[in-house]
């Protein structure tokens, strides 16, 4: 009998990838292409939708190409997206009638603020799980429907259709208009008990219903694709990070992992208990699939970690390649007392100041390129550090292992650094690809590829562990300092920056 | 022919003796082979595929680059068997008593000449020690493309490896796993299936530097 494959999409910020697995969970084939980044203002992040779905397109054809595999070797096709990103399109044409504006796009920033009003930023977060703030879709939504000639009456007629990634690939690979339940827990427009739109808050924030996609499980087959890939099942969708949380088969209360990224994003997985947070987490649900009860989960989101070395590589040119940071990070042993907070776009969690800027502290004549580089490299640590405080206050429960993946897993520097400043063991799957490979697993699952999740984790190994060797004093010394950095980078934007 | 020889020394790939004033090749040489590609650089592009390779023998993944004439561990993957396991990274093995180090110098053949200069040191009693017979093996490595080291550095472990080779050709670092006899051997010989998948491996790590697939 002939060896079947399931195939993952991974849109992300970056780039659109497809990643072909076998029923162990291996990678097959790997092919991935990067899109533009649109930046038309100070602030303002685009992507062009339709070069994403030219790409995503692309990519599933080279990554069967590549393993020399045709479309029914596939039994399913699984979707991990970007989250947040919001498309608006036209129901006729399908065309869309702006870029996507990115999740990191702070415009909406004064549209958030009033929508606070006086009640603070956590006016919504006992129906969503969210606090307001720039990075979520139901803001990106209000904001075209206000600037867009025209828009708000063809949105409340149903001509003018929303999603987020995941929606605008379903709708142009099945023609059907629906979301996953984890995408749908980012718009700020869910509510998270009832699983389904709130109408309290889409009246706070004007959406029509009429615009909205019907929320479906994260894994259940959606429909069949069209065009190239014709036959192929679209069987799961998941935001990204929901889809490594999958992937590193957390599939228990009190797992928790962490994607190291452009953003990093710790998600701690709560069962289907949903967990208020007092400390700026956010509470998101982890998975739902098929009939069974949703998974719930807190997160910590952190905005810039991989990025900063790319802004150090791009934008310093101290460095050819990211990777290469670790050898000029290692050409020191520490940090000789400067501490980099890369608060580019304000700080995410545990603080979520959008007024906060980047900061390198405690510079001093002594410091050199080598210090710098264990700064940019260190950021990343303390910020998880700050994250993984909140959470184990939030959750009480202490997180004892740390489950990572991602590209930045490949520093070992960081890795021992992050076992280190969190005083846990630290883990890599021999899958470091994981936002895939959850797509993939719920696409799976939906279509019987895999039997139930303990398959999956059968699947899971360990590639490499980090345990803490820094001395508890030591990691509090400097833990205290970067707290005194981040304080430093706050209120520094005025009402009337430019 | 004068100056491209004082270039050659200059920039230490030839040395003169002082005293004979005859031409020798310098120490420069040594470092050849490390200088090319950063061992981090190396780690992050062969991440999945070396994992992909730990997952299909079910044992330890090394990657090795060439450093002062040694082999300097920039990756390892753990055997996928969840027991306890240690990180080697930047651990430095003998070049001639393993098979990363096989494949390597079989590749850069001028540091094996300097390596034997200073003699050969035996770690069991299967170390290759002798000049001539690490010569031979060398070619047989070069000429298959693939090494093993049968308890030569270790009794009891076994290991084989494949050479990375980038864009230009050049080989910029080696893949090999290991483990004991009983899983790796049969007749006293690498099992076919396992260094098949080293070389594999080996090949899409290579295309992910660019090399031209083969």
């Amino acid at each position: 009998m002939k060896e079947h494959y399931v195939a993952a999409i991974d849109q992300g910020t970056a780039s659109s990838r497809c990643l072909v697995f076998d029923r162990s969970g291996r990678i097959v084939s790997v092919a991935q292409k990067e899109h533009h980044q649109l930046f038309p203002r100070a602030g303002w992040v685009e992507h062009d939708p339709e070069e994403i779905l030219r790409n995503v397109e692309e990519v599933v054809q080279s990554a069967l190409e590549q393993a020399q595999l045709e479309a029914h070797d596939l039994v399913a096709l699984g979707i991990a997206n970007q989250r947040e990103t919001t498309v608006l399109w036209d129901r006729e044409t399908g065309a869309p009638v702006h870029h996507a504006i990115n999740w990191q796009d702070t415009r909406t920033d004064q549209l958030v603020r009033e929508l606070a009003g006086d009640e603070g930023q956590d006016r919504f977060r006992d129906r969503c799980g969210l606090p307001l703030a720039t990075y979520f879709s139901g803001p990106k939504i209000r904001w075209l429907l206000d600037t867009q000639p025209g828009l708000q009456e063809r949105a409340e007629t149903g001509e003018v259709l929303f999603g987020t990634m995941d929606s605008w690939l379903i709708w142009q690979l099945t023609g059907r208009h629906l979301t996953d339940v984890t995408n749908a827990s980012r718009t700020m427009l869910m509510n998270l008990r009832t699983l389904d739109w709130d109408d309290v808050l889409l009246d706070a924030m004007g959406v029509p219903r009429a615009m909205l996609p019907e929320i479906r499980p994260s894994s259940e087959v959606y429909g069949e694709t069209r065009g190239s890939l014709a036959g192929v099942p679209i069987a799961s969708a998941l935001g990204d990070q929901q889809a490594a949380l999958f992937g590193q088969t957390c599939f228990s209360p009190g797992d928790a992992k962490c994607t190291y990224g452009t953003g990093s994003f710790l998600l701690f997985n709560t069962g289907e208990r949903i967990v208020e947070s007092a400390s700026g987490l956010i509470t998101t649900v982890g998975c739902r699939i098929a009939d069974a009860p949703p998974t719930y989960a807190l997160e910590g989101s952190i905005a810039v970690t991989g990025a900063l070395v790319q802004w150090f590589r791009d934008n310093i040119t101290l460095i050819g390649s990211a990777p290469e940071i670790e050898t000029l990070a290692r050409t020191v042993d520490n940090n000789g007392g400067c501490y980099f907070v890369p608060a580019f776009s304000g700080l995410f969690a545990p603080h979520w100041r959008s007024d906060a800027r980047g900061v390198i502290a405690g510079l001093t004549g002594y410091i050199t390129k080598g210090h710098l580089a264990r700064a940019v490299l260190e950021a990343t640590a303390w910020q998880t550090r700050e994250v993984v405080e909140a959470m184990n206050g939030d959750a009480q429960m202490p997180l004892t292992t740390l489950r990572v993946d991602g590209g930045m897993t490949a520093n070992n520097l960081l890795m021992q650094f992050l076992a280190d400043v969190l005083d846990v063991r630290v883990v890599r799957p021999i899958v470091a690809e994981t936002v895939s490979l959850g797509a993939a697993y719920s696409a799976g699952l939906a279509v019987g590829f895999w039997p139930d999740i303990d398959a999956l984790r059968a699947n899971w190994h360990k590639a490499a562990e980090w345990l803490p060797q820094m001395d508890g004093d030591r990691r509090e010394r400097g833990y205290r300092k970067w707290r005194k950095a981040v304080a430093r980078t706050m209120d520094w934007l005025d009402e009337d920056d430019e | 022919m004068h100056g491209l020889l004082r270039t050659l020394q200059h920039v230490g790939f030839v040395e003169q003796d002082a005293e004979s004033g005859k031409y020798q090749l310098g120490a420069a040489l040594l470092h050849m082979g490390s200088s090319y590609l950063d061992g981090n650089e190396l780690r992050t592009r062969a991440l999945n595929w070396s994992d992909s390779l730990a997952a299909r023998t079910q044992e330890t993944v090394r990657i090795g680059t060439l450093h002062e004439g040694q082999v300097l561990i920039v990756h390892h993957v753990f055997r996928p068997d969840d027991s306890l396991q240690t990180l080697d990274v930047g651990a430095l093995l003998p070049a001639h008593a393993t098979a990363l180090g096989k494949v390597l110098l079989a590749n850069h053949p001028y540091v094996a000449t300097e390596l034997t200069k200073n003699g050969l040191e035996a770690f069991t009693a299967a170390t290759i020690t002798d000049s001539r017979r690490l010569e031979r093996e060398l070619e047989r490595v070069q000429a298959r493309g693939w090494a093993a080291d049968i308890g030569e550095l270790v009794g009891g472990e076994v290991s084989c490896a494949a050479p990375i080779v980038d864009r230009r050709g050049v080989t910029v670092g080696a893949i090999g796993i290991s483990g004991p006899p009983e899983r790796l051997l049969v007749a006293r010989q690498p099992r076919g299936e396992l260094v098949a998948f080293v070389r594999e491996a080996a090949r899409a790590v290579s295309r992910e530097l660019g090399a031209i697939p083969w």
